[in-house]
């Protein structure tokens, strides 16, 4: 939130790097005292735990990198090397695998938090964009990163991506196929593949790393939505975000730190499947190939289509429609905890969801199909359908007056007793 | 609000068996019974008699025809692992002859081999393994514990699965009927039978034992740092819960100082 600058250089030296690149001045004003509305909940915590994912993806993928073979004769075995002869190597491939999962998860509880409290609304376009650029950078990186243990699923599921290009056929004769083998530099997956998604896997986070900086910039312009989605009034509103936010982030963060850790310890292969410790075969295709568990609902997304174009397009808009909510959505309020019938829309995309990822699991037949498509047909109407005409028809409950009102209730003078204020306060704060 | 956080995050988590139970229920779906492991988590270590005898079986039985080609003869006497002695290790590595070379004359030799070695393979090539098991390649074991739905349960329930083939089953010629593998036609003949091997500490030479034992050995060998990750587990949870403990307290001090309407939040 833009705000004048409380910084006082206390050295000699801070004076005279204050005059020349004032760093400190803006660690201090954008992270110290930085004023963030004083009622935000635990699903605000997810932006701090995102950071840390990415922070520790990119320290075990640098290591991992140190010692593993980008080519088809090595990969596999150059995998196993780090599990077996490398220092402490089977702590960072288990990190670096389940860390995946991780960072998933964390970004879609993020993303529906989004939605929820309408944080995309104005002035927060920019922010949100950003945040689905963000999505999509991070949904390449983990295919091409899933694809360099060259086990059977790695290999598989390139050649079926991949694949989803030669779909441009149906458009332009010979376009499709022409853009398939410049993406896998051959005929087929293969070597060329390989060192190709190696060489992006590494490049990839660093740009997410980047669009991260603008993420958080625009964040700082506006400030943080809050869980009323009423702005900030008074300075009575906020706190600073040290001590107070980086001690609830810290705890939040351990708290997720622990769910990681007990998959890396206890479960490592859980979250993986069992097909991707058989080396890669270009001549025997597993039974079922299946994306991981993130992709699953995407995956069904374009299975549930029969026309392989069309399927394509739902894939890619399946996405890609999240850039248009902020336009979309014409509600006056922010906050689904605000709007009684939207809410029910709400939680049923969020099932629908995790009904599409079951799907996805399955096979693409009978039932699987039907339910499928259903689901599919609710996913796109949620946003085309749901959000521009309940945002329209629906009445909003009455909004607190303040963000202090909602965590502290109605003005001392028609203040209820201290003891339920103090408890309600509770309630709110923790 | 950290319950619902939970709730949600759990949510999500019951994606995932659904996710690998369906990779069972293809058709003639194999019945996986869990069994009960000294390794199992959160504390479960490995047996180190069980492996040394698992070892034994694949060494006497399953080394004919599987390699296990990502191991190395050193491995056995590692620390979490069967922890046969330095002597023991050296002896079992001389029994096999391994290629090496080229000398100074430019030719290949035979040698005994080293603990440095890695695991001979029965067969040069996948070829020739081919040829030698009319037409079937017997997978390499390395990984074998991990790379089927179902782990050492899945290899414990195929080597006890065989049975007579139902009636009315058909059974391609030189296969064998197995309740375990999928489509419960396997080309691999049920060696592993009772009294195949002996056993020198006592254990009764039953093919459940063999069994057991031997997929015991192939979890070892596809998971040699199991003991290590656990027990590192065990010491990373704790910390963790105590620096929750400790965050959650900190949080809610600093916090407590936000309760009053008149407070100032610029302590």
């Amino acid at each position: 939130m833009a705000h004048p600058s409380s910084y006082q250089p206390k050295s000699g030296f801070e004076r005279w790097l204050d005059a020349r690149l004032p760093l400190l001045r803006m660690m201090h004003d954008q992270f110290l005292v930085f004023p963030t509305p004083r009622n935000l909940n635990y699903w605000w915590t997810f932006g701090g735990i995102l950071t840390f994912m990415l922070a520790a993806q990119i320290a075990t993928g640098v290591v991992l990198a140190m010692h593993y073979i980008p080519s088809e004769a090595h990969a596999f075995d150059s995998v196993e090397k780090i599990m077996r002869d490398v220092n402490w190597g089977w702590l960072l491939r288990y990190s670096h695998a389940v860390g995946a999962s991780m960072f998933f998860l964390a970004v879609y509880i993020h993303t529906f938090r989004g939605l929820y409290y309408g944080s995309y609304k104005a002035p927060r376009e920019v922010l949100w964009i950003l945040g689905v650029l963000i999505l999509l950078l991070m949904i390449a990186t983990a295919f091409m990163g899933y694809s360099l243990p060259w086990g059977q699923m790695s290999f598989w599921a390139v050649t079926v991506i991949t694949n989803l290009f030669s779909s441009l056929d149906m458009v332009i004769p010979g376009l499709g196929t022409t853009l398939v083998e410049w993406i896998w530099g051959g005929f087929a997956v293969g070597e060329p593949t390989l060192n190709r998604l190696y060489s992006l896997h590494y490049l990839f986070p660093f740009i997410i790393a980047g669009v991260v900086v603008l993420h958080i910039w625009a964040l700082h312009i506006p400030g943080s939505n809050n869980p009323t989605g009423i702005e900030v009034k008074t300075a009575k509103d906020t706190v600073p975000f040290h001590p107070y936010y980086t001690i609830k982030d810290g705890f939040a963060l351990v708290l997720f730190i622990m769910l990681f850790a007990g998959f890396v310890f206890y479960a490592p292969n859980f979250l993986g499947h069992p097909d991707n410790y058989i080396p890669a075969n270009p001549l025997q295709t597993p039974p079922h190939i299946v994306p991981e568990w993130y992709f699953l609902p995407f995956y069904a997304i374009l299975r549930a289509i029969p026309n392989k174009l069309l399927g394509v397009i739902a894939l890619v808009s399946s996405i890609g429609i999240l850039f248009f909510v902020p336009w979309l959505d014409t509600s006056r309020v922010r906050s689904t905890r605000y709007r009684p019938v939207y809410k029910w829309f709400f939680w049923a995309f969020v099932l629908t969801c995790i009904a599409l990822g079951y799907l996805g699991s399955q096979p693409p037949e009978g039932w699987y199909l039907t339910f499928g498509r259903i689901f599919t047909f609710y996913y796109f109407a949620f946003f085309l359908l749901v959000m521009p005409v309940v945002g329209k028809l629906e009445r909003p409950r009455p909004l607190p007056g303040s963000i202090t009102e909602s965590v502290l209730g109605p003005e001392p003078a028609r203040a209820p007793p201290k003891s339920t204020s103090s408890r309600r306060v509770r309630e709110e704060v923790a | 609000m950290l319950s619902r956080c939970a709730i949600a995050a759990m949510a999500l988590a019951l994606l995932l068996p659904a996710s690998t139970s369906a990779e069972t229920q293809g058709n003639h779906a194999p019945e996986i019974k869990s069994q009960s492991w000294s390794f199992a988590p959160p504390f479960g270590t490995y047996d180190r008699a069980q492996l040394k005898r698992g070892f034994q079986v694949y060494k006497s039985i399953c080394a004919n025809c599987h390699s296990m080609r990502l191991l190395s003869y050193r491995n056995l006497g590692e620390p979490g692992g069967p922890e046969f002695s330095e002597k023991a290790v050296e002896t079992i590595a001389s029994q096999v002859q391994i290629t090496d070379g080229p000398n100074e004359k430019g030719e290949m030799f035979q040698r005994p081999g080293r603990p440095s070695d890695r695991f001979r393979s029965p067969f040069a090539n996948d070829q020739l393994a081919r040829a030698a098991n009319q037409g079937a390649l017997p997978p390499d074991l390395s990984v074998m514990a991990k790379a089927r739905p179902g782990g050492p349960d899945y290899i414990y329930a195929l080597l006890t699965g065989y049975q007579p083939v139902p009636e009315g089953f058909q059974l391609a010629p030189g296969m064998h009927y197995n309740t375990a593998f999928p489509g419960h036609q396997i080309a691999m003949p049920p060696l592993l039978q009772d009294g195949a091997v002996k056993y020198s500490d006592g254990t009764a030479p039953t093919l459940d034992n063999y069994a057991r034992d031997v997929a015991a050995f192939l979890m070892w060998a596809a998971e040699p740092k199991l003991e290590e990750r656990h027990k590192t587990g065990a010491r990373v949870m704790i910390f963790l819960l105590v620096f929750a403990v400790i965050m959650y307290l900190a949080k809610r001090s600093v916090w407590a100082r936000l309760h009053h309407r008149d407070a100032s939040h610029t302590a």
